[in-house]
């Protein structure tokens, strides 16, 4: 093994932690958006990449959600349980929130690994 | 003249049967006909043994050869790309007198994966699979440097018998 060999390695180990590291090629924020269902029909969509914030009226009450970052959460809401509002930011295929006092459920649809699992099947 | 033929003859040969073997080994990475690049290990040899243009034509054979044999269409663009990708990257490092079988390797290990994710995205139309090229990356570094362990010690071999 000669000295160039080690360059070559360590260089392209560096370039592949790099890429890890800088989440350059990260995936999430890339068409993904969030889709509002009150009472099982589709409401509203919002782009993930697009930082907003709304107001949704569900049944018997509203909640406030915020995009940003490429995540949606709800961060208020007048529902008793709050359990909607308690739940982390989410930004991946198949993830939802859910506020059942209001009947209103968020998805995230073509989120991170959706076109992956799409090939599998 | 028939001794290159021999030559053509037993690295496309040994060009399937690495095909057939990659075929089984399983990729950490969700996406089918992404292979490790074992085969690779007959177009280093083949760099050295008979020469880069001849290792060139292997490459083309033994992709598609173990296209129609062990994969489908999909596979062929996969590996077609991934071949010259990494014939590409290790003409360039072959060329470097600092660098062994090893250097050349490992470069076209790393190359042929990113060849692939590369084509995976134009096929899927969406860049999302590129945040798998470091992993990729990585393990293509891991299979490069035993590929040009195993081929160094080949071509060892092969030149002693040739004294
Ligand atoms: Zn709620």
């Amino acid at each position: 093994m000669k000295k160039l060999d080690f360059i070559i390695i360590a260089v392209l180990l560096v370039c592949a932690g790099g890429l890890y590291f800088s989440g350059f090629l990260r995936p999430g924020d890339e068409g993904a958006y969030a889709v509002v269902y009150v009472d099982g029909e589709e409401v509203k969509r919002y782009d993930l990449s697009q930082n907003t914030e709304d107001t949704i009226t569900g049944i018997n009450g509203t909640n406030q959600i915020k995009v940003q970052d490429g995540e949606i959460s709800v961060v208020s809401a007048d529902c008793r349980d709050q359990v909607c509002v308690n739940h982390l930011p989410i930004n991946r295929e198949n993830e939802s929130i859910v506020c059942l006092p209001h009947k209103v459920v968020i998805e995230i649809e073509n989120g991170g690994k959706n076109s992956i699992d799409a090939v599998v099947k | 003249m028939a001794k290159k033929t021999a030559y053509y003859g037993i690295f496309a040969a040994l060009a399937i049967l690495m095909g057939y073997v990659e075929a089984v080994i399983p990729m950490p990475v969700p996406i089918p006909g992404i292979k490790i690049g074992l085969s690779n290990i007959v177009v280093v040899l083949c760099m050295y043994v008979m020469g880069t243009k001849e290792a060139f034509y292997i490459s083309i054979v033994r992709v598609v050869i173990s296209a129609l044999l062990f994969r489908g269409f999909v596979g062929l663009w996969y590996s077609l790309s991934g071949a010259f990708l990494s014939y590409g990257a290790m003409l360039a490092v072959h060329r470097l007198k600092d660098a062994s079988i090893i250097g050349v390797s490992v470069t076209g290990g790393v190359f042929h994966n990113i060849g692939q994710i590369i084509v995976a995205c134009i096929i899927l139309g969406r860049n999302v699979v590129l945040y798998l090229i470091p992993i990729l990356m990585v393990s293509g570094v891991a299979a490069g440097f035993a590929i040009g362990l195993v081929s160094k010690y080949c071509l060892n071999y092969l030149e002693k018998k040739r004294e």
